[in-house]
């Protein structure tokens, strides 16, 4: 317990203080996270759309491979990243290992079999809701898709809020391809597991916490923004 | 705009639900489609509307076939409405075909105060009431100008106001020069409605011809039956 | 505002500086709190930003193998003899020692404290079957750890249970040792700098079996063309300066000196 209230204290004083190294690992962290969350968006959000108004063959495999890579072990995932982008693999000439890059494309395949997921199982409820009115305006395959992503933005939105729940908490994948190196990709996570191995839980706890305030805080205030935009409606 | 059915067969698990049925219909009737439940109205309609595949037999049009979708319309009994306010329900079919900005907001203005809603505009769709949004429903399927509207039961859960009020709409439109084909369970609203009645039964058109005759004389001893409210199969 | 927001946004992707190089050190010299002395001055002194990747020994070879570091700082002589003699690197250069502690519970069941030798103190630890944690993890303590088992005469293989390999950092370790009160072997410096020392003493050290020699080497430029070999060269210089000596000389926890320089120039 007594450990608890010290990582309560130290966050405390860390936020206070406007600790400089913790601005930045913070910023860092949402840059990192938000980037990923954007690109994995961006492929997610139309292919579970479209996976969710498709009909074709192996409709049923894709659906299942989706949901067995949203079980993906980010270790795993990073070691790969990792062992593509190092000098002696394939991408090494573009020389994006240990960089911030590195750190968002493995969150971007973190997240994305999760974003589509999630969204195709909203999509396919909204499409049997719109299925009948669509086909009778004889809308194009591309119509569908942005009436759904437009009608549906509430759900998409849960669905970004969960990828990027995932991504700023992951630390796995992270800690092999960013390096954790000091002033240029360390971030929250990954300073938290260093602190630990240090033995100073007060300051890991505090950055804990710290971390856990920031997922709160965006989610509060997307939620607050769209909720302004609907009119309470949600 | 004609339509033209020959021998056309729906299947659905190897069981036939529809045909084979010959059947052409032409501007400027009012069609109605009479039959008890189960006869097949709502799957001739989908399959006239091009919705619905044949699995056998052919549906012929008098224009090609990508015109003569843009150029027709849908009601479903319980009216889809999208996520969004009744302006954009309204706006969304004209979207959908690109038409001018101006001219999508003079024709939502227009549409909204047929139907009364023009104190509506701006509330959400899902929220209107029954009657409300299969006026909506109508005002949105309206708003191209079909050529040709099918309606499927669209008063079957309305009360005698709202369903006066569809009734006059579809007569104006009809006026304008839509060609107007739908179900309807209400012998009464039939009556006020047909120029031209089709009357199926067990998938099959049964008896088929002008609504002052049909109504008076029908020549089957089952549309007999059916008219005097009896129970047939 | 979001023309503010976007410009934000880029400068904290861009942050650029003269000059900078990726060396991989252990954990244990990271952990040592030594670099969060000698990179600041590395900075200002030869304007040379030095971005550290904190990695087992094992790990950090790897690194510089695969040329993703433009040099190592690591302390496992016989692996770096290893990848010179590969061409990995063109020489490895010795710039200080510390030593390794044998850490305990501080009640002390296999009597280290009245231990002779390393060597005696590990006979002791096997001859009370008391619990030990081992690193497990390839990393250059881990190894030190092995050679000292071998150079008394037991077999690691036959120790089960009470010898519990964690496969983690020197921290993480720690951590466990603390929590089941067992017998760790650590570098001073992660000792001295550990913050959840509940239940642990440090039981035994002094034996030169037990001194811990850190090289430089840089990566061979000429296997992977693509490290920056200058700013390697110009660090080397610096390790092996006054300057470097005496920081490293004089930098202390608790008043306890942590590091011997020992660069021959």
């Amino acid at each position: 317990m007594t450990d608890i209230w010290a990582g309560l204290e130290a966050a405390f004083w860390l936020i206070v203080t406007l600790d400089s190294d913790l601005v930045e690992i913070t910023l860092r962290s949402l840059q990192v996270s938000v980037t990923a969350l954007v690109f994995a968006s961006l492929i997610a959000l139309p292919f579970g759309t479209w996976l969710a108004i498709r009909r074709f063959r192996y409709r049923r495999t894709a659906i299942a491979v989706l949901n067995a890579l949203m079980g993906l072990p980010p270790v795993v995932v990073g070691l790969i990243v990792y062992l593509l982008l190092s000098r002696s693999g394939p991408f090494g000439v573009f020389g994006l290992l240990f960089t911030p890059t590195a750190m968002i494309i493995a969150q971007v395949i973190i997240i994305t079999p999760l974003i589509a997921s999630i969204t195709h199982q909203a999509m396919r409820e909204l499409w049997a809701e719109y299925h009948d009115l669509l086909i009778s305006l004889n809308t194009t395959k591309r119509q569908r898709i942005m009436t759904l992503i437009w009608d549906g933005r509430r759900a998409l939105l849960t669905a970004a809020l969960a990828g990027f729940g995932r991504a700023i908490g992951e630390v796995g994948a992270i800690m092999i391809v960013g390096g954790n190196i000091d002033h240029a990709t360390r971030v929250l996570t990954t300073a938290i597991a260093l602190e630990t191995g240090k033995g100073d839980f007060a300051l890991a706890l505090g950055l804990g916490f710290v971390l856990i305030a920031l997922a709160l805080a965006v989610n509060i205030l997307i939620h607050s923004l769209s909720r302004t935009e609907q009119e309470g409606r949600w | 705009m004609s339509l033209a059915l020959s021998k056309g067969v729906v299947k659905r698990r190897g069981k036939v639900i529809l045909g084979p049925v010959d059947l052409a219909l032409n501007a400027p009737d009012i069609t109605i489609i009479l039959g008890p439940n189960g006869a097949g109205k709502t799957t001739l309609l989908r399959v006239l509307h091009g919705v619905e595949r044949l699995s056998s037999g052919a549906l012929t049009l008098s224009k090609p076939d990508a015109q003569a979708r843009q150029e027709q319309a849908y009601v479903f009994q319980s009216p889809i409405m999208l996520r969004r306010t009744v302006r954009a329900n309204l706006a969304y079919p004209l979207e959908l075909i690109g038409t001018a900005k101006p001219v999508i907001a003079q024709r939502v203005e227009t549409w909204a105060e047929r139907i009364g809603l023009a104190d509506a505009l701006d509330r959400h769709a899902p929220r209107l009431s029954g009657g409300e949004k299969q006026k909506l429903a109508l005002a949105r399927a309206l708003i191209r100008e079909p050529d040709v509207l099918f309606l499927d039961e669209p008063c079957a859960n309305l009360d005698g106001r709202s369903t006066r009020e569809i009734e006059t709409l579809l007569k104006d439109a009809h006026l304008r020069g839509t060609q107007i084909i739908m179900t309807t369970h209400d012998l009464g609203q039939a009556r006020r409605m047909a120029s031209d009645v089709v009357f199926l039964l067990g998938g099959k058109v049964h008896e088929r011809g002008a609504a002052g005759r049909f109504f008076v004389t029908p020549e089957t001893p089952e549309a007999q039956a059916f008219l005097n409210g009896d129970i047939i199969e | 505002m979001i023309r503010l927001a976007v410009l934000m946004w880029l400068a904290l992707g861009g942050v650029a500086f003269a000059e900078t190089m990726r060396l991989a050190v252990t954990t244990s010299f990271h952990n040592s709190g030594l670099s969060d002395v000698l990179l600041p001055v590395i900075k200002a002194e030869i304007g040379l930003e030095v971005q550290l990747l904190v990695v087992g020994t094992g790990q950090a070879l790897r690194l510089g193998r695969a040329g993703d570091v433009d040099a190592i700082l690591v302390h496992s002589k016989a692996a770096e003899d290893a990848f010179v003699a590969e061409g990995f690197a063109p020489y490895r250069r010795e710039i200080m020692y510390n030593d390794f502690v044998l850490i305990g519970p501080a009640h002390d069941p296999a009597q280290l404290a009245q231990a002779t030798s390393a060597r005696d103190a590990l006979k002791r630890i096997a001859a009370a079957k008391a619990p030990f944690i081992s690193r497990g993890d390839e990393s250059g303590t881990h190894k030190k750890e092995l050679v000292l088992w071998d150079a008394a005469a037991l077999e690691v293989s036959a120790f089960d249970p009470w010898y519990k390999a964690v496969g983690a950092g020197m921290g993480a370790s720690l951590n466990t040792a603390s929590a089941m009160g067992a017998y760790i072997l650590a570098d001073r410096a992660s000792w001295l700098n550990f913050g959840n020392k509940t239940g642990l003493a440090l039981l035994y050290a002094g034996d030169p079996a037990l001194f811990n020699q850190y090289a430089y080497l840089p990566v061979n430029a000429v296997k992977h063309p693509h490290v920056n070999a200058a700013v390697a060269q110009a660090l080397e210089a610096w390790l092996v300066s006054q300057n470097a000596a005496d920081l490293i000389n004089g930098y202390s926890i608790n008043g306890e000196r942590l590091f011997s320089f020992n660069a021959q120039n």
